[in-house]
């Protein structure tokens, strides 16, 4: 079955690397000549063969693993802070290897460029000889078609004359079933050589091609995309403009300065937890940020973002991210001025929403104070005597405070986190080991600050809401996705085209004979194509009926391959 | 489970499928015994394209001619097999069913869930595919994984029904993670048919280097009753390329769903890591049979470390690493 047996199949055959397993193995380029063009060629033909094909996957799915074994910086920054953490020795090592960066680091780079060249390569070639292919005619019919892997033989019982007729018969019903044909008769022997399924080479490159097109779209879409992200409380609003997200990452070519002006205010944010005593108690869940819309020259809207559901304004995607409480606090000095007074965030530390806060007060207080705090949706006590959340929804909701005083590290210029506190260099004034209880409030509560400094505040707008929440949103536009996606689904279409299109050569010939015209059927897979014998006997079957035929007396079959078939029975 | 809740109905016709499923397991390996035991007096069939033919698609099976009915004999074992199979599928297809009923949703939304609904879908296809080829070769070997895969998800992975959580609240669930089980079901068939055809090539190997059968005779002996190592390789070949569009598929639509949920197409989070290293990984796979030299037992080891890779993705990833895929269901 070899795809070479006669002269004529490889002259249209598309050209694949000379060491593809269908290719004649003389191709092999064995030593350069010792020239720079010489080597320079050999070095081409050895990427752009198959085993180097093969050997670059293999190492590119190797080489993806450590991304998965080590935190990256780009899907768990935090991940790496704590690996760095736990294994100080380790770490420059491991960085300076990229394994936190597996998929920019030079060796991954290196692996898939040096993939795609050489499929580049590969595909250039291929694709010329295609296009001759696609324009010759199907090769002229073997001699002895008895030889070639499905084969079948008739006797139509038709004057000697009638030979030619029934090749016309055949070659008509070739090319209404797809076929390209072409006659080869010679004299007394007439033959229709037919074709089939050059789209399955056709799939194949436009599969390699639309993935040079994925990384593309993926490179050049990517150095114009950027993600923002910001935390709207309940009743504020968010500006698009760099100066109010709080934190962006533009790729490339973006720089923050033309993000289109629309604001975005967070009207409500809803949330369902499932009650105590249902399966899932406690998980939370139809997230819902309601928000309006406005932008310049256009009626506000009304919109609502939820999780799987995001929204898109100005061609930016609007996505929801996290939640979480806002505590709205107050805090006046000894004279009772007031020094701070704002809703603020605390983030989320476990699934029943006890939450972490950090008001910095740099001003109006005889020292720099910074209030660390816990948020309890629905206070419990551990068995330890500290507060605990026992359920998400606001039922019972406690808020604790320490005090700490000192240097809280803003005055220099550092870029600081609005919910990190480095106490370090800070004295604790109440809980730990200070001696005096930590503050503790409850809805409408207000409290002494240590030392006399002041007093803090819970406030509450309304009786039914003694917490706002916030939504943490996502603000993101990537203009890769939609050349991705295409590719993507152009790169499917020619995959199942390069895989299940089959593509086969197919010849009938006839020859006057004593009682009749014999008839021989024949045909050749080039790939994988488990219908071949069947394609067959159903051409010979649907020809010799059109014109009359009876079996042929010796063995009409070439039944020489086992195979796990099933037999009808 | 006290009570006779959908779900305690649900686990009780899953246990009856797994114990089903172990009784098909034993029919088959009997099955295999007895082709064994006779199989020494008809040596030759599968021997007749073990020489030149080196094709890449042997054709469908003539219309048998009648001697090879007298080759092959009954099978009565493999009958029983396949009926228990059959009846252990329907048991577990009712609890696949009743758990997707308790739940009011498609009942693959948690490792348990997973892991039900793929070894029905390996059964699903195994029993389809039984309608073309004949595979009851493989049936010891494929019930005797599904065995362990659903008797380990059932022991060890069982969570009471518990509504999705938000971000499982698409279409995509059902279609992604439906259309991913589909495609290791097909691997799984590929590495069964893989496996038996490195032991083929192996016993094909010794005869042709000692025609007196000598070494021969320490394979298997069942193997003479299979067909050739070659004809399994193309076999193995048509899963994995269905597979792979299946897998091809579970990729794209991932990367849709994860764009609408996550805020990006592609992140590199482990589990989008291990999808892309398997499907690279049957890319080379199909690669390799198309390259000279790798034709044989070398693409076949792909094939295997391919569906070792589906397997740990399935098992040791969504357990042991953290990620965003955590809707395991056992963390909480
Ligand atoms: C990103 C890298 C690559 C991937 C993911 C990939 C994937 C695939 C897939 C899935 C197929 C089967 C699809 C079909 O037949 O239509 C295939 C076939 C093929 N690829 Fe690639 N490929 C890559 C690179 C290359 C390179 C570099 C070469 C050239 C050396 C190459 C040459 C071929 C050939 C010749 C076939 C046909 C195989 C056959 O005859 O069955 N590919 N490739």
């Amino acid at each position: 079955m070899s795809r070479s047996r006669s002269d004529s199949h490889t002259a249209s055959d598309p050209l694949r690397p000379s060491d593809h397993a269908e290719t004649a193995a003389a191709a092999e380029v064995t030593n350069p000549s010792l020239s720079v063009v010489g080597w320079l060629r050999w070095g081409w033909t050895q990427l752009t063969s198959m085993r180097t094909a093969l050997l670059l996957l293999l190492l590119l799915a190797i080489a993806a693993i450590p991304g998965s074994l080590f935190p990256q910086r780009s899907a768990d920054p935090n991940g790496v802070v704590q690996w760095r953490r736990n294994n100080p020795e380790m770490f420059p090592l491991a960085d300076a290897l990229g394994l936190f960066d597996v998929y920019i680091s030079p060796w991954f780079s290196a692996i898939h460029l040096l993939l795609f060249l050489s499929l580049i390569g590969c595909v250039i070639p291929r694709a010329k000889h295609h296009y001759v292919a696609l324009r010759s005619r199907p090769p002229r019919t073997p001699s002895r078609l008895s030889r070639l892997p499905a084969h079948r033989e008739l006797v139509v019982a038709a004057d000697g004359d009638d030979a030619e007729r029934v090749i016309a018969t055949a070659s008509d019903m070739l090319s209404r079933s797809g076929y390209r044909v072409e006659r080869y008769d010679q004299r007394g022997s007439f033959s229709v050589s037919a074709e089939r399924g050059y789209l399955r080479e056709t799939g194949n490159l436009v599969f390699h091609v639309a993935l040079v097109g994925v990384l593309v779209s993926v490179a050049v879409g990517g150095s114009f995309a950027y993600t923002g992200q910001r935390v709207v409380v309940e009743g504020t609003t968010f500006v698009n403009a760099l100066s109010d997200y709080s934190s962006f990452n533009p790729g490339r070519f973006v720089d923050g300065a033309g993000l289109v002006p629309y604001s975005l205010t967070l009207d409500d944010f809803r949330v369902a937890y499932r009650l105590p005593g249902t399966p899932g108690a406690g998980q939370a869940e139809n997230f819902d940020a309601q928000v309006t819309v406005r932008q310049p020259g256009q009626e506000d809207s009304e919109q609502s973002v939820r999780v799987n559901y995001p929204i898109t304004v100005a061609n930016d995607r609007i996505y929801l991210l996290g939640n979480g409480y806002a505590p709205t606090l107050t805090v006046k000095n000894g004279d009772g001025d007031i020094v701070f007074s704002e809703s603020q965030p605390f983030l989320p530390q476990d699934s029943n929403m006890t939450s972490l806060g950090i008001i910095k007060i740099p001003d109006g207080l005889p020292k720099q104070i910074g209030l660390v705090g816990f948020f309890y949706p629905t206070q419990g006590t551990l068995p330890s005597g500290a507060f605990t959340s026992i359920y998400p929804d606001v039922v019972d909701p406690v808020l604790t405070f320490n005090v700490f005083s000192g240097d809280l590290g803003i005055d220099d210029g550092t870029p600081r986190s609005v919910y990190t506190l480095d106490v370090s260099g800070l004295d604790q004034e109440t809980g730990g080991d200070s001696g005096v209880e930590s503050l503790e409030l409850r809805p409408g509560d207000t409290v002494d600050l240590p030392n006399g400094w002041g007093s803090v505040t819970w406030e509450i707008d309304e009786e039914m809401q003694p917490v706002k929440r916030f939504a943490s949103l996502q603000i993101q536009q990537d203009p890769s996705s939609g050349g991705v996606l295409v590719f993507s689904v152009i790169a499917m279409a020619g995959l199942f085209a390069g895989l299940f299109v089959p593509r086969r050569r197919v010849w009938v010939k006839a020859r006057a004979v004593e009682d009749g015209v014999r008839v021989e059927y024949a045909g050749l897979a080039r790939g994988d194509d488990p219908t071949l014998q069947r394609a067959i006997d159903e051409l010979a079957r649907r020809h010799s009926t059109s014109v009359d035929a009876r079996p042929a007396p010796a063995d009409d079959t070439d039944h020489s391959h086992d195979s796990t078939e099933r037999t009808p029975s | 489970m006290t009570d006779l809740s959908l779900d305690g109905i649900s686990l009780l016709l899953v246990w009856t499928a797994i114990a089903t499923y172990v009784l098909a397991f034993a029919a088959y390996t009997i099955d295999l015994a007895q082709r064994s035991a006779v199989s020494t007096s008809a040596p030759a069939r599968t021997l007749v394209a073990a020489g030149g033919n080196r094709g890449d698609s042997p054709e469908p099976a003539p219309p048998a001619s009648a001697g090879s009915d007298a080759h092959s004999p009954r099978r009565v074992w493999a009958r029983i097999g396949t009926s228990l199979t059959v009846l252990a599928f329907l048991f577990h297809l009712g609890g696949t069913l009743g758990r997707g009923i308790a739940a009011e949703r498609v009942p693959w939304a948690n490792m348990y869930e997973f892991a039900l609904t793929g070894t029905l879908l390996i059964v699903a296809v195994y029993l389809v595919v039984l309608r073309l080829y004949d595979l009851r070769f493989l049936g010891a070997f494929l019930l005797g994984m599904i065995v362990l895969l659903l008797g380990g998800a059932t022991l060890g992975f069982y969570v009471e029904v518990a509504p999705l959580m938000d971000p499982l609240k698409s279409i995509w669930l059902v279609i992604h993670v439906f259309v991913a089980s589909l495609a290791t079901a097909l691997f799984a068939l590929a590495c069964g048919v893989s496996v038996t055809q490195l032991m083929q090539g192996r016993r094909e190997r010794l005869l042709a280097a000692d025609s007196v059968m000598r070494k021969a005779k320490k394979s298997p002996r069942f193997l003479t009753t299979i067909p050739s190592a070659e004809t399994l390789e193309t076999l193995a070949y048509r899963f994995t390329i269905v597979g792979f569009m299946f897998w091809s598929f579970t990729l794209i639509a991932g990367a849709i769903w994860a764009n609408d949920s996550w805020g990006r197409y592609w992140g590199f989070d482990v589990k989008e890591v291990w999808t892309f290293v398997i499907w690279v990984l049957y890319a080379g796979y199909i690669h390799a049979r198309a390259t000279r030299g790798w034709r044989g037992s070398r693409s076949a080891w792909l094939s295997i470390v391919g569906f070792a890779a589906v397997l740990f993705n399935f098992t040791i990833v969504n357990i042991y690493f953290p990620g965003l895929h955590s809707y395991s269901g056992l963390t909480s």
